[in-house]
């Protein structure tokens, strides 16, 4: 019974934070879902495809990958690189995932841009179990992404609301994730690091390119400063 | 369609593959069991702010300076939701203000 009532609370916690991810995720989900139908796909595909890759950007580069020649290395390396961000999400996580049990396996398949900036963000309340919180988070998401992906596929053609722009909720939601997490820290030397390279390396490498270098940039950056930020006192070693 | 059944199921399982592969390999590395090196734990902690940092730019990689509207409805918008963050600093009134606001902007103005 308490625990019954220990998971209840933290979807309770968890659901208004994915709010915009739902709005976001059955926009974005139902244009893959289309783009798959028009691509000559069952419903099956887009269905199948967000439950066990769920990974936005990478779903959409399938989709060409699938109506190209068969080169299976060629679509590991692509999908190695469109996804490297992940290995930051990942060392970023690697403590707040820790003591989270069976449920890691989860959170870890799970994250997606959107967990990761809701889970590391989020205030979590003291009396709500950090692990259940995350897993919510992450399976909200989860399905929000199916329900579109699956709409989309199955009702494609049928969408006749004018919905021009709404896939700007994404980049809102960044920005005012962004915003907290800069409100939140004391020195901003990280942020605007990440922030300045990755728009350096737009402009220099462009939108097909560039998460690669940037991520470059930023350790090589990070790396170099790591003792004049340890001297201010932005990084203290336990 | 050029590809059967089997060819496009080992496509997506690569597909798969490559995407657990960025997931997971930190936690496969840097085990619980094993004391995390210090300058991963730097990492750790200093990393997050610039990944959000470039996952913000990282939503505007489809958009050109140069060319088209010269992502001036982006930035305006994006100085909307930050403009309504610092008002009220109520996420779903920022997001869905600046949304609807960028939406407005290119359906009848751009």
């Amino acid at each position: 019974m308490e625990k019954r009532n220990k998971i209840k609370k933290a979807f309770g916690a968890a659901f208004p934070h994915t709010i915009p991810i739902f709005a976001g995720f059955t926009f974005l989900g139902i244009a893959y879902g289309i783009y798959m139908n028009v691509s000559g796909f069952s419903p099956m595909y887009p269905a199948l495809m967000s439950l066990t890759i769920f990974a936005g950007s990478v779903e959409f580069v399938a989709v060409n990958l699938l109506l190209g020649a068969f080169n299976p290395l060629n679509a590991l390396i692509i999908t190695l690189m469109i996804n490297s961000r992940h290995l930051f999400y990942g060392i970023s996580m690697l403590d707040k995932y820790k003591g989270t049990g069976l449920k890691k396996f989860y959170l870890i398949f799970g994250m997606c841009d959107e967990s990761f900036s809701i889970n590391y963000t989020a205030n979590i309340p003291r009396d709500v179990d950090k692990g259940w919180f995350m897993f919510f988070v992450t399976m909200l998401n989860h399905l929000y992404w199916f329900f579109g992906a699956t709409i989309g596929g199955v009702f494609g053609s049928l969408v006749k609301f004018n919905t021009n722009g709404l896939e700007f909720v994404m980049t809102a939601l960044f920005v005012v994730i962004f915003l907290e997490q800069w409100m939140k820290e004391t020195t901003h030397h990280s942020a605007l690091i990440g922030l300045g390279l990755s728009l350096l390396c737009l402009i220099l490498f462009g939108g097909e390119n560039f998460i690669i270098p940037s991520m470059l940039m930023i350790l090589g950056t990070l790396t170099l400063m790591k003792k004049p930020l340890e001297k201010v006192g932005v990084y203290e070693c336990q | 369609m050029s590809m059967n059944l089997m060819q496009q199921v080992v496509m997506i399982c690569m597909v798969i593959l490559g995407t657990m592969i960025t997931r997971f390999l930190p936690f496969l590395i840097f085990t619980s069991d094993r004391p995390t090196p210090k300058y991963v734990q730097f990492l750790g902690k200093l990393l997050p702010s610039a990944a959000l940092g470039m996952l913000v730019i990282y939503c505007l990689k489809d958009v050109s300076l140069f060319t088209g509207n010269h992502a001036i409805p982006e930035l305006i918008s994006i100085m909307v939701v930050i403009l309504l963050h610092l008002w009220k600093r109520q996420m779903l009134i920022s997001i869905a203000g600046g949304t609807i606001f960028y939406m407005i902007l290119i359906q009848l103005i751009f």
